[in-house]
């Protein structure tokens, strides 16, 4: 079996389509070079950009990494060349950024182009299989996430991007940047934060008295289906109204734009995960052992905390993740009335036509939404594995 | 002593419980047995509160339970349900621990003790103390649940359908550790089953339920020979009454004075097997002997056969 495989090696499926795309990358632009941030562009090629010996080096790391998809079955060697790989595309456009911008020239935009971003998706997919396959244990996983922060954080802290449109942008806003980051982490968590307080006594009365379960499941799901930009719309008459009537609302911060509405539109949309998931988790835990306890003789507030809440932590935990990821992209709406975070760089360079802008705010979210995903999971993961 | 004083529930307009008066003897096994729907688990869960009487008083050594908050009550009960009901996220130990930790045991007596009812249900502590229960086999689950029971030394043990889940040979042996524990620590056990042979096999008072009401509640004997009513006699089988009122007596209580050829029968063994041995062997009698070795007589078909019938 073994020696059959060494003989007649398989293609590797996942790298076919890896290489594929890898292949069709190189014909498209790798970076587009902008006389300033809103006029278009001319595509370039990585063999435009770079000093040949370059391009070439860079090309053949890419061979090497493609070969390796299509051939290599263990998983911690694709691993190993996936990452290769996001080096070598990274470090290119970054080099690219600085071989095009003139000395001194704060107007020309050196923008990623597509052939950069079909590359990068490539060996990302790779990667990401790759850890897949490897199965690593959480802990693993949020020690992996951790290290590539750290690197990132690092790359960008030491300017290695600073001549790419983004970082442009970036320098620019810098101050803002910091501010609306902050304000959209706090709004996904605050809102998330608010809603765990109120969903979970809900959830645990809507286990205990079925009758209620129906109309509060309904009522949240109806608030659900609602789309963000309606509800922020729908909000905004009361919220002014209220900060018309109680000049203490006023003065709290409470008007019909701003951060109040778009909490409170975020708090709304929160509930019916971990309502659901709280009824659906307790549901879940064994009758035989709640009937066992409360024959042991613990109160009933005992039952709930050591024996049921416990048992349905997973399933809750797990309405928190998903609450959480879509906090984090929801926010980006919350711009539009006011609500701050990063969508304020998105709907900015949307008006614009500045799309280096709408990147601004749009790679943040999504680091933001994937990391909280990769620990909630973990998170999740650890606790199945402690209770089985 | 265990009173049951004229208990009822109703759900509704619908009787569940209707009136039943019953007195348990200390020390003692009691079955209560009736078909699904008899009310007989409804009964048991009163007797912890569970289930809260619609009237009528249940008294433990002469104290009304209702006099007392539940949870502390059921405390000092044991209660074993079908399916063990074992915590899954708290290990064996843990598990048998729940009682004694309720009652704020110090560390090293509850240890002490785990380790003690481990041993006596043959779970080795060094091996079994800290595995979860989905780790463990039918067998030892039961184990452990009747273990985590008996943590707090309760005097009374209420079990329903505890054997429920367990395939018949892992079944026999429960039910003759249970006889075992039950002389061991003397506690009185009231247990709930549909099974007649089980009822048989374990208890000293059978009370035979249905629709709500209590039919006959006597030692399994009188059951057979003396059913109060046709459902009592429906419940205990007529085609092999006979052998089933042999099997209630051993052959230590049917010997009679006298000698006879062959091995000994052993003194504990019932009547019904001791009736076969001897139609395989194809003898008139045999001798019975105690395990330590003494005689106590000798048994003949035609004593074994005139205890097979009634009065």
């Amino acid at each position: 079996m073994a020696s059959g495989t060494a003989r007649r090696p398989r293609i590797d499926r996942l790298g076919a389509l890896v290489t594929a795309f890898g292949a069709m990358a190189l014909w498209l632009p790798f970076v587009i070079c902008k006389p300033n941030r809103i006029l278009p562009g001319d595509p370039r090629s990585l063999l435009e950009v770079l000093p040949p010996a370059a391009a070439f080096g860079c090309y053949a790391g890419l061979l090497l990494v493609a070969l390796a998809a299509l051939t290599v079955s263990n998983a911690r060697l694709r691993l190993a060349a996936a990452l290769f790989g996001v080096i070598v595309v990274t470090m290119a456009v970054a080099a690219a950024g600085n071989l095009l911008t003139p000395a001194g020239n704060k107007v020309v935009r050196i923008a990623p182009g597509s052939g950069f971003w079909v590359l990068l998706g490539a060996v990302g997919l790779m990667a990401t299989d790759a850890i897949t396959r490897l199965r690593p244990r959480p802990a693993v996983r949020v020690l992996l996430l951790a290290l590539f922060a750290a690197v990132a954080a690092l790359a960008l802290a030491h300017g290695t991007f600073d001549n790419l449109s983004v970082m442009r942008e970036y320098a620019v806003n810098a101050g803002r940047f910091a501010h609306e980051a902050r304000r959209h982490v706090w709004l996904a968590l605050g809102s998330l934060a608010a809603a765990v307080i109120v969903a979970l006594p809900l959830g645990i009365l809507c286990h205990r008295v079925p009758r209620l379960r129906g109309a509060v499941l309904g009522a949240l799901n109806v608030i659900q289906t609602i789309p963000a930009i309606a509800l922020f719309g729908i909000l905004m008459a009361p919220l002014g109204a209220l900060a018309a009537a109680v000049p203490l609302a006023a003065q709290l911060g409470i008007r019909g734009i701003g951060a109040a509405p778009a909490a409170l539109a975020l708090f709304l949309y929160s509930l019916l995960p971990v309502v659901a998931n709280t009824v659906t988790g307790l549901k879940r835990v064994s009758p035989a052992a709640v009937e066992a306890a409360r024959g042991m003789g613990m109160t009933s507030w005992q039952v709930l905390t050591g024996v049921e809440l416990i048992l349905a932590l997973p399933v809750i935990v797990t309405g928190i993740r998903i609450v959480l990821v879509q906090n984090i992209g929801l926010v980006t709406i919350a711009a539009l009335i006011g609500g701050g975070g990063l969508g304020v760089f998105v709907f900015q360079g949307i008006g614009q036509t500045a799309i280096d802008l709408v990147l601004l705010g749009a790679i943040p979210t999504v680091a933001l939404a994937f990391s909280a995903a990769v620990l909630l999971d973990a998170l999740v993961e650890t606790m199945d594995r402690a209770r089985q | 002593m265990i009173s049951v004083d004229n208990l009822s529930k109703q759900y509704g307009a619908t009787p569940v419980v209707d009136r039943v008066s019953m007195s348990i003897e200390r020390n003692s096994i009691t079955v209560i047995v009736g078909t699904s729907g008899s009310g007989k688990s409804t009964l048991l869960r009163m007797i912890n509160r569970l289930v809260e009487p619609t009237s009528g008083r249940v008294l433990i050594d002469g104290n009304d339970t209702a006099a007392e908050p539940p949870h502390l009550l059921r405390r000092r009960i044991g209660y074993v349900i079908q399916g063990h009901g074992l915590f899954p996220h708290r290990t064996v130990a843990e598990n048998i621990a729940t009682v004694p930790r309720l009652l704020g045991w110090e560390a090293a007596r509850i240890r002490a003790r785990v380790d003690e009812l481990l041993q006596v249900f043959q779970l080795e502590p060094a091996e079994f103390a800290g595995k979860f229960p989905h780790q463990l086999s039918g067998g030892q689950q039961q184990r452990v649940g009747v273990a985590r029971a008996l943590a707090a030394e309760p005097a009374v043990l209420l079990m329903d359908e505890p054997f429920g889940a367990l395939d018949p040979i892992i079944r026999a042996k429960a039910q003759e550790d249970l006889l075992d524990i039950q002389r061991r620590f003397g506690t009185t056990i009231v247990l709930v089953t549909h099974d007649m042979d089980e009822a048989f096999r374990l208890g000293q008072r059978v009370a035979v339920m249905s629709h709500g009401c209590m039919l006959q509640y006597d030692r399994p004997a009188v059951l057979l020979t003396r059913p109060a009513d046709p459902f009592v006699s429906r419940m205990t089988g007529i085609a092999d009454r006979a052998m089933r009122l042999l099997s209630l007596t051993t052959a230590g209580e049917a010997a009679v004075p006298g000698s006879a050829d062959g091995p000994a029968i052993p003194a504990s063994a019932s009547l019904r097997d001791a009736l076969s041995e001897l139609v395989w062997r194809g003898v008139e009698s045999a001798p019975v002997m105690q395990r330590d070795g003494t005689s106590c007589g000798r048994l003949t078909v035609a004593t074994i056969l005139a205890r097979g019938r009634p009065g």
